[in-house]
């Protein structure tokens, strides 16, 4: 190979920020979120969570300061005329007695929608619209916490499993399948009749109790990922912890690990809110959660059973056609959102 | 990675960041290429076009392919990749064209373009012409061959081998399956039997022992260099007049690396056609390369026969690929690289691209991209530095310039 | 492959034991007189006796509540259920596994309808979205999906009998059969459209519900199938993009879909509570929340182990179906 002794002109005077692309720089945190407001569904969804939210916790302060509505607050209609009954009758320790009753008002049940009442009232003569607002925080708060609880167990005990391995592991990993077998719903119920007939729980306190439950049942999914993850990134820590010696390194990996699993626990997370959400009306549904006279969206559906009749089911959908649709806006909220953090952290995207 | 880091800003010294766009900038972009994509998305989804539109003749009928001026870019939503950015080469027939370059210069997009594999809907041909003679006789300009006639050159006419043989053949069919499906598609006439004898027989001719075991064995139930063969004999079901290999061998262990090179040399001699070898191993192209091809960043840099391009490289690059090769007379402690790193592909430089990594800049070199110039019958480089009087243009045919240097 | 078999099934069978133990300490907490109170009916009308009631108590671990007391009523129970004696239902008076085999078939064919319906909607559904990415169809069929799983199962039962049992009139609203309407003996035919007429609207609302699943679970892994090399090579041979589509990429992407989807099958046998409920369609789902509801041990005992057997089976059989669709896990 011949070698031209030509002169070449020094390239010494020209700083690197010249002769090289100029960049800009930015950390992982702006371009996952740069990546994720690409997607307009991911958008979209943002938006809905960010306004049921809104709806849930600021809107009954506004309702509050401009109405002066409560959540179980009963409307009364005033009358135009006094109704007074007047009844006798004999108790049952044998004497007799007078009934009077002479009320100024009637309790506005079913009212149609208004200007007052901008979804009507139901069939306790509540106001619908500050109830499903009501109904919401119920709904936010229990997701969240039992999805914090969830993701607290699940990283401990699948850390613990991925990290220490042989029998930890498959012990950890039985138990896990032991509850995850374990059908959701049909234990769900057991639990939570239970915890309603025991009358030494006031029936304020049974929404804890469910919280609890919820989380006894789904804290599976998240170890099982925790646990993969760690797996996963053991194998390749460990050729680094073969040429690093002292506990000190172990620390660091861990200190690494976790972390690492970040992206995937908040998908993962993301996407368990919607199912805890569903989880939680269903329960209401079934009058298990929140106790009457206090609302939540399941419950308000409840009205609408057609074995009560089929009144309310035909002719009043204001009662719970919103409380549905606040629902599916929820869920679909968060699963948007999560699909789009999914794609967000993975960027072996097509595009 | 730690919490903390991954919300506050990194230090200029990272190179590992991409260019950076604002959001804005970044979704303006993905619109206009979306709108140039449709374009030609809605050109290629003709139906019944007329045979006229894409025939066409040969500079030299002795080629039986001609790439010219071929441009095929990317575009994604963070702006265009000029992958392929004017090639211009023939593969004559009966040779072996060898195309050498670094990882991202475009040699695998080049011979994808010809066979109308480009990654859709975001690679598209921009640009340019590639003309192929078929066995029939006629040249067809591929560029503007509707996707139904390809069909029937893809497998048939031009066979492609690609680079890593563990993941090239489907898991869950056998492997006479696949293989009879090739000649069951092309051949007229061909009947279930006759395709498996077809198949057997390509199988025996790849060098695999016992054809009839293989046959009706799973692609995971063999070793990569088996299924690197059975690639081949896929290849050749239909008498091909051209193959590509795309890196046929860089998955594969030297030993059996030396094996399949040596066949597909034999095959080649056998059906008396033509391959395009591409492969960034040096030793490759000595062993097997008729005429060389030496790409960077989505431009030829330099081409000719292997013997001028390995005695006598015109271009620093080149040079320095020849250095970098380590070998047994290298006394340094120190191997060679060159330095610093191919430029984004998709800002370009007007300048020579390969600029920022030169060692031997003129003053020339500032201004625009150099032109080829030709340093034999065969061999011509695109470099001030070891210009000489005379250009090739586009069409490789010379022009005389006025000497003054 | 035997050998595999057998320890996955003792697996099973270990995974069960502790499913029915979690279960059985579950129904412990249950105060010591609540089965007093729900028995108190059922002893006044004569079907239980007191030393049934002591028995019951007995057998729940509910007189006996040490350790060593909780330990042998469980194993009491576990004896018993392994003769397939899996209690007495206070609520309908009779064993349970008499009532679930009565009540298991309106269910399962109900499950095994919309099962199909969904397969059949959402896997080209699915495939088209694969193989169209980011296109309008895409992003639509995707949220219909998504938007399907986001609905409770009770809130759609009620749009659909809003909508089409009460306004449009077209479908009953709950019930198996019409009351109102009387057939003679030997109409079964007119029996069973009467029944399956009845059906239509349950059927709705768990099809819809299941198709959104199933579509994004096709579609991510048509995607994933589509962007493999082999892919690439069946294009280089000239095969056309149907071929490719259907012949080489859905082959690949049946492996996980048949694997989940056989998984699902026992899970059929296991009734929807909620949606049977609401439509009063006599089933085991609602037998199941009826029994809940009302505290009927020995019946939830029964039916949450019938469950856990069926899921068990299911990864079971979804095992199986991996050896049998992929050729790449072949006897080992």
């Amino acid at each position: 190979m011949d070698e031209h002794k030509q002169e070449s002109i020094d390239l010494t005077e020209f700083s690197d920020a010249d002769l090289e692309q100029h960049f800009r720089v930015i950390s992982p945190g702006r371009m996952v979120a740069k990546r994720f407001f690409k997607s307009k569904l991911s958008i979209v969804g943002l938006a809905m969570i960010i306004f049921v939210f809104l709806f849930s916790f600021v809107g009954p302060m506004v309702v509050k300061a401009t109405w002066g509505y409560g959540e179980t607050q009963v409307f009364k209609v005033e009358r135009e005329t006094d109704m007074v009954t007047v009844a006798k009758f004999k108790a049952a320790d044998g004497k007799d007695y007078h009934y009077y009753d002479r009320s100024k008002t009637t309790i506005l049940f079913k009212a149609p929608i208004s200007a007052d009442h901008w979804l009507g009232t139901d069939t306790s003569g509540f106001d619908i619209f500050i109830r499903l607002m009501h109904g919401g925080r119920i709904s936010l708060i229990i997701s969240f916490i039992v999805i914090f609880l969830e993701t607290l167990i699940g990283v401990v005990l699948g850390g613990v499993a991925g990290y220490f391995g042989k029998w930890v592991d498959q012990l950890i990993m039985r138990i896990v399948d032991i509850f995850a077998c374990l059908p959701t719903l049909p234990i769900l119920l057991i639990l939570s009749a239970t915890i309603s007939s025991i009358e030494a729980i006031p029936a304020e306190h049974r929404i804890y109790y469910l919280m609890g439950f919820i989380t006894l049942l789904g804290w599976t999914g998240v170890a099982r990922i925790v646990r993969g993850q760690i797996l996963m990134l053991r194998e390749q820590e460990y050729i680094l912890a073969a040429e690093t010696t002292g506990i000190s390194a172990f620390h660091k990996i861990f200190r690494h690990l976790i972390p690492n699993t970040m992206p995937q626990l908040i998908v993962s997370a993301t996407l368990g809110l919607g199912g805890i959400i569903l989880y939680e009306s269903t329960l209401s549904y079934l009058s298990l959660g929140v106790p009457f006279p206090r609302a939540a969206w399941g419950s308000m559906i409840a009205l609408a059973d057609p074995s009560k009749g089929q009144e309310i089911l035909a002719y009043y959908p204001n009662m719970w056609v919103p409380a549905g649709i606040l629902i599916v806006v929820t869920v679909l909220g968060f699963s948007f959102i999560g699909d789009g953090l999914r794609d967000a952290f993975d960027p072996r995207m097509k595009r | 990675m730690n919490i903390k880091r991954f919300f506050t800003r990194k230090t200029v010294e990272d190179e590992s960041n991409p260019l950076y766009l604002t959001l804005r900038e970044e979704m303006r972009i993905s619109r206009e290429n979306n709108k140039i994509i449709k374009r030609f998305e809605k050109a290629k989804a003709r139906k019944n076009v007329p045979e006229e539109e894409y025939l066409t003749t040969m500079k030299n009928p002795d080629n039986v392919v001609e790439f010219e001026d071929l441009h095929t870019f990317f575009f994604t939503d963070v702006g265009t990749v000029k992958a392929v950015n004017g090639v211009s080469f023939d593969v004559p027939q009966g040779k072996i064209v060898g195309i050498v370059g670094e990882s991202g210069c475009g040699k695998s997009v080049t011979s994808l373009s010809l066979m109308q594999l480009v990654q859709e809907p975001q690679g598209q041909i921009v640009k340019g012409s590639i003309r192929y003679r078929a066995s029939n006789g006629k040249t067809y300009e591929i560029t503007k061959m509707p996707r139904n006639r390809m069909l029937q050159i893809r497998g048939n006419d031009i066979a492609m081998i690609f680079q890593e043989p563990m993941t090239s053949l489907n898991p869950v069919f056998r492997i006479g399956d696949q293989m009879d499906e090739v000649v069951l598609l092309h051949v007229e006439g061909a009947t279930e039997k006759s395709a498996k004898a077809r198949s057997i027989e390509m199988l025996k001719l790849v060098g695999i022992a016992m054809p009839e075991k293989i046959y009706d064995q799973y692609p995971h139930e063999l070793s990569g260099g088996m299924r690197q063969r059975v690639m081949i004999a896929m290849a050749l079901s239909c008498d091909p007049r051209l193959i590509i290999a795309d890196e046929p061998t860089t998955a594969l262990d030297v030993t059996i690396q030396a094996q399949i090179l040596e066949l597909l040399r034999e095959i080649k001699d056998k059906i008396n056609g033509s391959i395009m070898l591409i492969t960034h191993d040096l030793g490759v192209i000595a062993e097997m390369a008729d005429l060389v091809v030496v790409m960077y960043a989505g431009r030829i840099i330099e081409q000719g026969t292997v013997r001028e391009i390995f005695h006598h490289p015109k271009h620093p690059y080149t040079i320095g690929l020849m250095r970098s090769k380590p070998s047994g007379k290298t006394v340094d402690n120190r191997l060679y690289s060159i330095k610093g790193q191919v430029p984004n592909p998709i800002n370009m430089p007007d300048h020579c691209y390969f600029l920022n990594r030169c060692d031997r800049v003129q003053p020339e070199c500032l201004g625009e991209y150099p032109p080829m110039f030709w340093h034999s019958p065969d061999h011509c480089a695109a470099c001030y530095w070891s210009k000489t009087g005379e250009l090739c243009d586009d069409e490789g045919e010379r022009e005389k310039e006025s000497n003054d240097e | 492959m035997w050998t595999y078999l057998l320890k996955r099934i003792g697996l099973a069978l270990v995974i069960l034991i502790g499913a029915s133990a979690l279960i059985y300490m579950l129904t412990m907490m249950m105060p010591a007189d609540y089965i007093d109170n729900q028995t108190a009916a059922a002893v006044q009308n004569g079907s239980m006796t007191l030393e049934d009631v002591m028995r019951l108590k007995e057998l729940y671990g509910l007189a006996d509540k040490s350790v060593g007391g909780i330990a042998r009523s469980y194993g009491k129970w576990l004896t018993s259920a392994l003769r397939g004696d899996l209690g007495f239902s206070f609520l309908y008076g009779r064993p349970v596994s008499s009532v679930l085999k009565d009540y298991i078939w309106i269910s399962f064919f109900i499950a095994l309808f919309s099962f199909v319906i969904e397969i059949i909607i959402a896997i080209p559904m699915g495939i088209k979205a694969a193989v169209n990415q980011y296109s309008a169809y895409d992003y639509t069929v995707s949220v219909f999906a998504m938007a399907g799983t986001a609905l409770p199962s009770f809130f759609l039962s009620a749009l659909l009998m809003n909508l089409l049992a009460i306004r449009l009139k077209i479908f009953p609203l709950q019930g198996l059969t019409t009351a109102t309407k009387v057939f003679a003996q030997d109409a079964h035919l007119a029996i069973f459209l009467d029944k399956a007429w009845h059906l239509v609207l349950p059927i709705m609302v768990l099809t819809l519900l299941g198709i959104g699943g199933t579509m994004k679970f096709t579609r991510t892994n048509m995607l994933e199938v589509m962007n493999s090399d082999y892919i690439r090579t069946a294009r280089a041979k000239g095969l056309s993009e149907r071929t490719v589509t259907y012949k080489h990429a859905f082959r690949n992407t049946m492996i996980p879909l048949v694997t989940s989807l056989s998984g699902m099958l026992p899970g059929l046998f296991g009734g929807a509570m909620i949606t049977e409920s609401v439509f009063s369609i006599p089933g085991i789902g609602t037998m199941a929340l009826r029994a809940t509801q009302q505290g009927d041990i020995p019946f939830i005992m029964g039916y949450n182990m019938f469950l856990s057997i069926l899921t068990v089976t299911g990864m079971l059989i979804s095992d199986m179906m991996y050896m049998v669709v992929d050729p790449r896990v072949k006897l080992k």
